[in-house]
């Protein structure tokens, strides 16, 4: 399937695509919007955003497994979590590792956005903190770390021995919000980027890296190396726009921008690349992608609501008939529901790739249990004296499952059902973690840049869609269940 | 004609029916009695196939009751039990046409039988629309009867049919029943734990205590000469207080 969409272009008269990928900050978005204009004015290609996509390892995955073309990346990240071989100093020597992977590497953009500790400028100046070996005196300080430096060794694990750190604790802050945490003085250090938009206009200072730990960490564009020899003339033109051509000075007003200014990443991208960065036309372009996300969304909640019944409703069927199949069914199913959604996405990811697909398959799974309890639940508590009767009636088995027992079922298989629809629509805002599309794109790119405004755009029209499910669902309600029984249901209430 | 022979059926360690043997011919109308839990209904069970005997034999019109037959004796028998054990998803009239749409009777054909019926057991047009919920205890019961006669079966096994309904109505619809049995012809066994009741249907009354035969009879024969001391004290129980003998049949 992916492999056939990933052909189609050169089958079909339509331009190519181009997928061009981000991790889930705001330097990567912006870098991504910038490449994804450039390949937009070399004319040759359609592009296809699929910004966000969360981590260094989904985003990785998602070229390796051909889910996109291309996205930015740093040389450290390369040599250290991809390659694992700090060694490789230079791009020519990560360029030759990656060839055999099938991908290929620009030369660097121009600046490095290495890592780096901050603490309050104020607590700085009290303790005398200049340098990294500072941090050493003071064991009775908290760090708050996001989580690619908490783990990854060329971050925290790595920093901690190459120093002979110790801190009183060292906790998982989302990137987002270290800055926050750090001026609430609710922990002491923080890490942070070089190009950061929001060093300029926070009260802190960078501790130097008097050891050299950090690795460089020059941006550079990464893609796939049959991208490449397809359109050519779009990656020559690419080095040609980018690499260079951003310094960390540049890279950090352009990540303030966003970040502070609260300028729109496309807003941004266009004033780098000298385009007019007018608001004219942004809020038709809002109200558009609003409605488009909205149909994906929906797309997302009715294409696995429809194969979560078509799937669990049998399932309950045959757990009903069968009590030792039902308890190990109803257990498997109820497993399914204790991994956290967001891992479950990340589990399709090496099986499906990114994107609708791994998406769509999670969020069948996620629906299915309401649904299989609930009919499950529903037929076993029916009547045993009104199975009997049918039986002497002349019912056979499957005129009593459709005229009996499913009639007196639905008032619990319908309840199961809405339950179902309610809840995927709000775990389908998860399925942009994965390049699935729908409302979670704004939250994933309010998240990244620190926005709340964007978050609720969001957040917002996903809960008036759950409310719209549930009045959707008391409609169905009537049409589905028996007179009969929704007046019995009146009643008990 | 309905036979029981010498059968016995066990849950777990509890005898429900112990040795019973019976006969009832085509036509009549038998009644058990007995207090709740002394195997009665599982007799009917037993004779619907729903349940296996564990020892005996059962036949319905000279056919064995068994897996094979079941659903082949079940087309003879309209089953009536307490309360009707109506569908309460279908209104009323859709619960007594329900077997006759499982046939594919033609919609005019079923129309026209549903209707016959509800004159029999007086019932109008207006209650059969409603759903079960709506109706009282003793329309209930009537759309049961309606329910089991639908496919004129020969053979009608009820259940405490008119337990669990108000005096008045009880003798309303124990008169109306009776009538319908001689009128129709049917084989009929009754199930109740009301002597009186057993007196007013049965040609032959079998009384049971434990899941076994105490005895066989008519009335006069369980009365005049009990087989047991069991016999008369049950009898007696439920006799009528002195002043209202007269009316005791």
């Amino acid at each position: 399937m992916l492999a056939l969409l990933g052909a189609s272009p050169a089958l079909a008269a339509e331009p190519p695509v181009v997928r061009v990928g981000s991790k889930s900050f705001t330097e990567s978005y912006l870098l991504a919007e910038i490449a994804a204009r450039v390949i937009e004015a070399a004319g040759e290609a359609r592009v296809e955003r699929k910004f966000g996509l969360g981590g260094t390892g989904i985003t990785h995955r998602a070229i390796e497994h051909g889910d996109i073309d291309l996205y930015p990346e740093y040389t450290g990240t390369l040599s250290h979590v991809i390659l694992k071989d700090p060694s490789l100093a230079s791009v020519a020597a990560i360029r030759r590792r990656l060839a055999v992977r099938g991908l290929e590497v620009s030369g660097p953009l121009g600046f490095s956005n290495t890592y780096a500790l901050a603490v309050r400028r104020e607590m700085a100046e009290r303790l005398g903190l200049r340098t990294i070996s500072d941090l050493a005196r003071h064991p009775d300080l908290t760090g708050a770390f996001s989580a690619g430096f908490l783990e990854r060794e060329d971050g925290w694990p790595g920093l901690r021995r190459h120093y002979g750190l110790r801190l009183a604790d060292a906790r998982l802050i989302e990137h987002a919000l270290t800055y926050q945490a750090l001026a609430s003085g609710t922990v002491h250090v923080i890490d942070v980027f070089a190009t950061d938009g929001r060093l300029a206009h926070a009260d802190v200072r960078i501790l130097r890296d008097d050891r050299k730990f950090f690795p460089d960490y020059s941006a550079v564009l990464l893609a796939r190396r049959d991208f490449v020899q397809r359109l050519p003339r779009t990656w020559a033109r690419l080095r040609e726009a980018l690499e260079g051509r951003i310094d960390d000075r540049t890279m950090a007003r352009l990540n303030g921008l966003a970040d502070v200014e609260g300028w729109s990443i496309p807003q941004v991208a266009g004033s780098f690349l000298g385009e007019t960065a007018t608001g004219v036309g942004e809020g038709r372009a809002r109200i558009r992608e609003l409605l488009g996300l909205t149909l994906d969304h929906l797309a997302l909640v009715l294409v696995s609501l429809v194969v979560a019944v078509a799937l669990g409703l049998p399932l309950g069927i045959l757990a009903a008939r069968s009590r030792r199949l039902g308890q190990l069914e109803l257990a498997s199913v109820g497993m399914l529901q204790t991994i956290p959604a967001l891992a479950l996405l990340c589990f399709m990811i090496p099986l499906f790739g990114i994107g609708k697909i791994p998406s769509l398959i999670a969020l069948i799974l996620y629906a299915l249990l309401p649904i299989v309890r609930n009919a499950y639940a529903g037929l076993i508590s029916v009547d045993r004296q009104l199975l009997e009767v049918a039986g002497v009636l002349g019912l056979d088995g499957r005129e009593r499952l459709w005229r009996i027992e499913l009639p007196l079922a639905s008032v619990s298989i319908m309840a199961g059902i809405k339950t179902s629809a309610v809840l995927t629509v709000g775990t389908a805002t998860l399925a942009a973690f994965i390049g699935g599309g729908g409302y979670g794109t704004l939250i994933v790119r309010g998240l990244a840049l620190d926005d709340v405004g964007t978050i609720l755009a969001g957040a917002v029209p996903a809960a008036l869609m759950a409310l719209a499910m549930h009045g959707l669902f008391e409609l169905v309600d009537r049409a589905v269940i028996p007179r009969g029984l929704r007046k019995e249901l009146a009643r008990s209430v | 004609m309905i036979v029981f022979e010498r059968v016995t059926k066990r849950f777990g360690p509890v005898v429900a029916v112990d040795d019973v043997s019976l006969a009832v011919a085509r036509g009549s109308t038998h009644v058990l009695v007995g207090s709740s839990g002394c195997g009665k209904s599982t007799i009917l069970k037993l004779a619907l196939g729903l349940l296996a005997p564990d020892a005996g034999t059962i036949r319905v019109d000279g056919t064995p009751v068994g897996p094979p037959t079941r659903a082949a004796v079940a087309r003879q028998i309209g089953y009536v039990v307490q309360e009707g054990a109506l569908y309460p998803h279908l209104a009323a009239s859709r619960n007594v046409a329900l077997p006759a749409e499982v046939q594919r009777w033609p919609r005019d054909r079923i129309a026209a039988r549903v209707e016959a019926l509800a004159r029999m057991v007086g019932l109008d047009d207006a209650t059969l629309g409603r759903y079960p919920r709506e109706l009282s205890g003793g329309q209930r019961q009537r759309v049961g009867l309606m329910r089991a006669l639908m496919l004129d079966p020969p053979i009608l096994l009820m259940d405490e049919p008119l337990g669990a309904l108000d005096p008045v109505v009880r003798a309303d619809l124990q008169a109306q029943l009776k009538q319908i049995f001689a009128d129709l012809g049917k084989t009929v066994i009754l199930v109740t734990h009301d002597i009186r009741e057993a007196v007013l249907f049965g040609t032959t009354i079998t009384l049971m205590t434990r899941g076994r035969v105490v005895q066989q009879g008519t009335f006069a024969d369980l009365a005049s000469y009990p087989a047991d001391p069991f016999v008369s004290e049950f009898i007696g129980a439920q006799a009528p207080p002195p002043e209202m003998r007269r009316y005791w049949p």
